[in-house]
């Protein structure tokens, strides 16, 4: 045997799993080696969160082996395969809002000193962990709720963290992060490796699979398409591999201008409790980007115009008159769309059909007949390229990536003037992200003005035709058209132009 | 490295608006004192001008006396809602519970100690029918307890037409005697309070409680056996009701069918638990807004016998205290959100 044979610390062969007689696994393998980063990848719905749920004991192989340390294993509980050494953070967030950083961290495994809860110990346990990862910014006895996006990412992982895992599987753990914060994981996921940890890692975003795995993965509908070691591959054949054909890295044509049209959108002097003097237009026809770190004000400038934490100062102009914007449906009504960065609580109702969330919005701020209309559904769903078993099919089942192709679905419904999309591509593969970014382009062409903001810099920067950097609340500066990373960076965290601490 | 302190330092600012702001809006458990210290006063006054006192001794025994078999109900009734379930059940249990004890003391002293034990093992295991069939056969909470009742209801109306069994004297005594100025059975609903109180807020198990009725999802992949914790919950709930039963039977002398419907303790125990600030929905409060919401009701009560008024005024304004109490929890909790 091998040196790397030995170092085997999962063992999965032959895995499958159909929900409701569809299989969505189709006999899998899949090995993690002590020490190494393993990345999985494939498209939305290829079964990767699927897999890493079978791994996790939350859903029951139909077939196939799992093997820990060389010995077969059958998980019945999410709870065994913890006793077993195995952490897993979740493609959506595994949080309780109402309770404290460090109850949630320990969730289920509360240390128990004569017969009760040590919180002390667990509070103590929760900082010694962040501050092995360097963030001092969360306090363990805060609520859950009081935390921004980002933080609760880093509790997520604390949590997986504070079990003393031998396997950690991370689902998109940087779907939520501002590439800034990223560097972070980075740093954090080569300590792990560092210490003997076995790594499964699934994200969409090519450049931290080539900067982190060891070997590769691919998933394609359910099945094993390959494993070779990331040395090995290029991104253009990995991208083949998952999406059967190869792409283009381009984005689409930026506005010209032609394109552009009359001011659709104009902000002057706004604020509110987050953000200050906010001051911008927004034409017809130009996809506008805002760039800034998490927690600056990005957010929360869309959040105000949508109505959701309105301006409590300065003046809204929607095509030259002034409007105050209350609530979300007054903007609905006015011609304004939202795609919001935290889809599961507020981007759509998870119990419900795809097609009913597609069509939600218009059913309910559309006055009269235009809200009933519902004939243009499957191109409407076809054009954010969602894959499912039907319109019928519950939300929830659907995969992360998929879910949001349907919040992006319900804004088409409706037709905005405006469109104010909050991290749109968050989750979504390769492939699909180009469909949306031509969707954009296509909307904007149309006549639609879209405001857009997103993490992911390299995305932010080829969509946009103006950059606005949000830096603590206020707008820090603005960008042309393919302004450099470095550029938009230095404003961000505050600097000038260029200087990046 | 300046990105990541940055970005602690607006983490940082976030959270120091966000405590500014709750430190405004007291918790519910607060406000249910507050609302109680209120009503104790405009209560005075009112009865007061009618020439009455409210808070004499006799008064306060009044107001607590109320509270103990409400208390008791609705201290489990807590348990099980922080859970995100219910229990309708409570009101039959109490009555079956009574039956139970008189029928097996039947008078004799020496079958004191083993009518409780049966009583509260009858209980006990209306819970566990409750809690499996919840967990098990996975029917909602609402409809799984209310069969239940229409269950113990049968049961009851098939065999008894009203009371019987007789405890005897030296139980009754459960009922009627005191410790100094306060009545053992106020201690014996206290003592419950706290235990309950300890097991939700300082026990493992008390842990998973406010986990699985926060996100059951997150509980079960976080590793907790939810569906053993909603069943301990039950038990402890059908337990507290049994208890319940026991106490009344002390203080009647006899089993009734029927003590517990004829009370509402079902609806009443709910109404007290959301009165003090749980969540129906699960995740969030505890038994000592609870013991507030119950003060309050029975501070109501009181005040309105001292008044003499009308039965329907009463009801209309018990409905419109429980209506504006839940009205201002949500008020607090979507200023908290927005923040
Ligand atoms: N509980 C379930 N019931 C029914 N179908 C399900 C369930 N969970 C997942 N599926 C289906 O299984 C398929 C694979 O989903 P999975 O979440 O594993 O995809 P994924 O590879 O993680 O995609 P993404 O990149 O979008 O996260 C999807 O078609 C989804 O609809
Ligand atoms: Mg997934």
């Amino acid at each position: 045997m091998s040196a790397s044979e030995q170092d085997v610390v999962v063992r999965l062969t032959g895995i499958t799993k159909s929900f409701l007689g569809v299989p969505v696994l189709r006999g899998v393998d899949l090995e993690l080696r002590a020490g190494e980063v393993h990345a999985l990848m494939g498209e939305n719905g290829a079964g990767k969160s699927t897999l890493l749920k079978v791994l996790a004991g939350v859903h029951r192989p139909d077939s196939g082996r799992i093997e820990v340390n060389g010995e077969e294993v059958v998980f019945g509980t999410p709870r065994e395969a913890q006793q077993a050494g195995i952490a897993i953070i979740h493609q959506e967030f595994n949080l309780l809002e109402h309770r404290s950083v460090a109850e949630n961290v320990h969730l289920g495994r509360e240390p128990v000193r004569r017969g009760r809860v040590d919180r002390r110990r667990m509070e103590e346990d929760t900082r010694k962990l962040l501050d092995w990862l360097g963030e001092d910014g969360i306090d363990p006895a805060a609520p859950i709720s009081r935390l921004s996006v980002a933080q609760k990412q880093v509790v997520e992982i604390v949590k997986a963290l504070s079990t003393d895992a031998k396997v950690l599987a991370m689902d998109e753990p940087t779907a939520a992060l501002a590439d800034q914060e990223v560097e972070l994981l980075y740093d954090l996921v080569d300590r792990l490796r560092k210490r003997g940890i076995a790594i499964l890692y699934v994200s969409h975003r090519m450049r931290e699979v080539f900067d982190l795995s060891g070997r590769i993965t691919v998933l394609k509908d359910g099945a094993f398409v390959t494993c070779a070691p990331t040395t090995e591959m290029t991104s253009d054949q990995l991208v083949r591999h998952m999406v059967g054909r190869s792409l283009d890295a381009l984005y689409p044509d930026r506005a010209t201008d032609e394109d552009l049209g009359e001011v659709r959108l104009a902000l002057r002097g706004a604020g509110n409790q987050r953000v200050r003097e906010v001051t911008f237009e927004l034409r017809s026809g130009e996809i506008v980007g805002i760039a800034g770190l998490q927690g600056s004000g990005r957010s929360a400038i869309a959040r105000a115009i949508w109505g959701v934490e309105p301006f409590t100062t300065g003046t809204l102009e929607l095509d030259g008159v002034a409007r105050r914007i209350t609530d979300p449906r007054a903007a609905v009504r006015l011609g304004i769309g939202f795609v919001t960065e935290d889809r599961k609580s507020e981007g759509l109702a998870l119990r419900q059909s795809i097609r009913d969330n597609a069509l939600l919005v218009r059913r309910a701020a559309l006055p009269g007949s235009a809200g009933r209309k519902r004939s243009d559904l499957a191109a409407l769903l076809k054009s954010v390229t969602v894959v499912a078993r039907g319109e019928h099919q519950e939300v929830r089942y659907l995969s992360g990536g998929n879910q949001q192709k349907v919040v992006l679905a319900k804004w088409l419904a409706v037709g905005p003037r405006v469109l104010v999309v909050d991290e749109p591509t968050r989750g979504i593969d390769v492939g699909a992200k180009q469909a949306v970014h031509r969707l954009l382009r296509d909307l904007a062409r149309q006549g639609v003005a879209v405001l857009m903001i997103s993490s992911e810099l390299p995305e932010l920067i080829g969509m946009s035709d103006r950059i606005l950097v949000v830096h603590e609340g206020a707008i820090a500066g603005e960008l042309p058209a393919g302004a450099s990373e470095e550029a938009v960076m230095g404003l961000a965290t505050g600097h000038g132009i260029g200087e990046v601490a | 490295m300046s990105v990541v302190q940055q970005k602690s330092e607006v983490a940082r600012g976030a959270g120091r608006g966000g405590a500014r702001r709750f430190s405004l809006t007291p918790t519910p458990t607060v406000t249910v004192y507050l609302a109680l210290a209120v009503l104790l006063v405009v209560g005075s006054v009112l009865v007061g001008i009618q020439g009455g006192v409210l808070l004499d001794q006799g008064g306060i025994l009044n107001i607590l006396t109320r509270s103990t078999v409400l208390g008791l109900v609705a201290v489990g009734q807590t348990i099980v809602i922080i859970n995100g379930s219910l229990d309708l059940s409570v009101a039959y249990l109490v009555g079956l519970c009574s039956l139970v004890a008189a029928e097996t003391m039947a008078g004799s002293d020496g079958m004191m100690v083993p009518g409780v034990l049966l009583a509260l093992g009858v209980a006990a295991v209306v819970g566990l029918v409750n809690g499996l069939v919840v967990t098990v056969l996975k029917v909602n909470a609402f409809i799984a307890t209310l069969g239940v009742a229409l269950i113990l209801r049968g049961y009851l109306e098939e065999n008894y037409t009203g009371p019987a069994g007789s405890v005897p004297r030296a139980f009754q005594h459960l009922g009627f005697d005191r410790v100094g100025p306060v009545p053992i059975g106020v201690l014996l609903m206290l003592a419950i309070a706290g235990a309950a109180w300890w097991y939700l807020r300082r026990t493992r198990g008390g842990y998973h409680m406010y986990a699985v009725g926060g996100d059951i999802d997150v509980a079960r992949l976080s590793g907790v056996r939810t569906g053993r914790t909603i069943v301990t919950a039950h038990v402890l709930c059908a337990v507290a009701a049994g208890l319940a039963g026991v106490f009344l039977a002390g203080r009647l002398g006899s089993g009734a069918p029927y003590v517990g419907t004829d009370a509402g303790y079902d609806l009443e125990s709910i109404a007290a638990v959301v009165l003090g600030g749980t969540a129906l929905a699960g995740g969030r409060g505890g038994v000592v807004g609870t013991i507030g919401g119950v003060l309050i009701l029975s501070t109501l009560d009181t005040i309105f016998d001292d008044l003499a008024v009308d039965p329907f005024f009463k009801d209309v304004v018990r409905g419109v205290v429980l209506i504006v109490a839940v009205a201002l929890y949500a008020r607090r909790q979507l200023s908290r959100r927005s923040g």
